[in-house]
């Protein structure tokens, strides 16, 4: 298997694009990432999107995507896969280039949200649990991890207050991102008095979606004027998706087996991961995530808040760029976001950068971890 | 426009289900399984409603469809023969819910399409009358 790179990346800002579509944001990304490399043939388009075929939008963009790039022809192939599709859509162009089925692969992940009410996003995004046995009697994600959160709780006797230097952290980092949804920081002591979505998860410890698009170029040669990066390893695995077959719930197994198909791959101890960005919309989400990849024993993970071990200097920075909480959710575009931005990481040239920064974890999920994709990003 | 998501056939095949809480019985292990299991080695088998609370939210930001219902108890419960169901609870106060509290099954409407949409019921949980 031959190695492959990051040749180019381009994003979007996360936000309420009102004049804009789907197609035009995702053209923007895609062109930000051609110039920045000197590929002159992408063999093909892989475009990563989870809510357009739920909220009745659109299905399979992905040519759509190919003939607005007047790429006419090429491959074109969508992934639909809710919040985990940009990290299928990676680890499938990374696959394809290693194997030798093609030498660039353009990687897009877009959302176009900002259209629906709130009621609709959460009916889409509530698609990804069981739908006969949980969605039915009014689950949504959130409440999914409030529920997680609540058991969480009362077994390791934490309060919310805990889980408060998550969305701090995320909000303090957004400031220096440009491309932010939220460049603001909050205080713990704001995040206590906001009001609740789904007890106990309030507004402030819970993501908002938006729209935005990220593009990178998966390429068999560095293509670029910028220090190579290489995307070093990727793991894929799969839970139960109703959280009542799940024999332990605080368990994110998916997570665990994933992180560890990755590490495995790139061939790297996971104490050697310098940054991180995983999906995040809560608080919990990161805290188990943590847990279920060994970074912090059971029932100990918001000491990695507590300590600060969490923050940019500190010994798992995650959220550099803002995480889920302030850059924005941006749901099947996610994992394509996390790839450019861990990217600038590697390339020494991020706004929140990590000293030396030699290898870097992306981690993307459908629904509460029923399909979870990692990657390990790593600079020669 | 509401989505006519709650179409007729969908939750008929389920009525067994919804309505008795029957669930299904391993034929050589014993093991009990909801939501209920297809295959030949599984055997149907009810349920006695009988359950504790593991987890449970109060939903204040509802999906489509559930804006009536605001703001409502949503839980795990473990079934006093092993399996675990999600699902709301009623005939409750949201303050008065806690971990580990006993419940029972009741039969509740669980959705209402409009006039020209169906009616839909099927369990919820409340607290164990004792």
């Amino acid at each position: 298997m031959r190695p492959v790179y990051i040749a180019g990346t381009g994003m979007t800002a996360v936000a309420e694009h009102w004049t804009r579509t789907a197609l035009s944001l995702a053209r923007d990304a895609a062109h930000l990432a051609l110039q920045q490399s000197t590929i002159n043939r992408i063999d093909g388009v892989y475009v990563a999107n989870g809510s357009g075929a739920p909220l009745g939008l659109h299905q399979n963009i992905a040519p759509a995507v190919a003939h607005a790039l007047d790429l006419h022809g090429v491959e074109a192939i969508s992934f639909e896969s809710a919040g985990a599709a940009g990290g299928l859509a990676i680890r499938h162009a990374a696959t394809a280039v290693a194997a030798g089925v093609a030498d660039a692969i353009l990687v897009v992940g877009v959302e176009k949200v900002s259209d629906f009410l709130d009621e609709h996003r959460e009916e889409s995004m509530a698609l990804t649990s069981d739908t006969d046995w949980e969605s039915l009697h009014g689950v949504t994600l959130t409440a999914q991890w409030a529920m997680l959160m609540r058991k969480y709780m009362h077994d390791y006797a934490v309060t919310p207050h805990d889980f408060a230097p998550f969305p701090v952290n995320a909000h303090a980092n957004a400031v220096a991102n440009k491309l932010a949804l939220y460049r603001f920081a909050i205080s713990a002591d704001k995040l206590a008095g906001a009001g609740m979505i789904a007890d106990p998860l309030s507004l402030l410890d819970s993501a908002t979606m938006a729209d935005g698009a990220a593009a990178v170029i998966i390429s068999a040669t560095p293509a670029s004027a910028a220090p190579p990066v290489r995307i070093s390893g990727s793991g894929v695995a799969s839970a139960p998706v109703a959280l009542h077959e799940r024999t332990d719930l605080l368990d994110l197994s998916a997570v665990r087996l994933s992180s560890q198909r990755a590490l495995h791959a790139a061939g790297i101890p996971a104490n050697h991961i310098q940054a991180f960005d995983l999906h995040d919309p809560h608080g919990i989400a990161a805290v188990l995530a943590f847990e279920a990849m060994g970074y912090a024993a059971r029932g100990t993970g918001t000491q990695l808040g507590s300590s600060n071990a969490i923050r940019p200097d500190g010994s798992v920075p995650v959220a550099l760029s803002g995480g889920c909480k302030a850059r924005g959710d941006l749901f099947g575009a996610l994992g394509v976001y996390q790839i450019a931005e861990l990217t600038a990481q590697l390339r020494h040239t991020a706004a929140n950068q990590v000293p030396n920064c030699q290898h870097a974890m992306a981690q993307s999920m459908a629904g509460i971890a029923n399909t979870v994709v990692t990657h390990i990003l790593s600079r020669d | 426009m509401e989505h006519a998501r709650m179409e007729l056939a969908r939750h008929w095949r389920h009525r067994h289900a919804r309505y008795r809480l029957q669930g299904s019985r391993h034929t050589t292990t014993g093991a009990i399984a909801f939501p209920p299991r297809d295959g030949s080695e599984w055997e149907p088998t009810l349920l006695s409603g009988q359950g504790t609370v593991v987890t449970y939210t109060v939903i204040h930001q509802p999906p489509l469809g559930h804006h009536g219902e605001v703001p409502y108890v949503l839980a795990i419960v473990a079934l006093a023969e092993g399996p675990m169901i999600t699902a709301q609870l009623s005939d409750c106060r949201a303050n008065e819910v806690q971990i580990g509290m006993p419940v029972e099954m009741v039969t509740r409407l669980l959705g209402n399409e409009g006039d020209d949409g169906l009616l839909l019921y099927g369990y919820k949980f409340r607290p164990l009358l004792v």
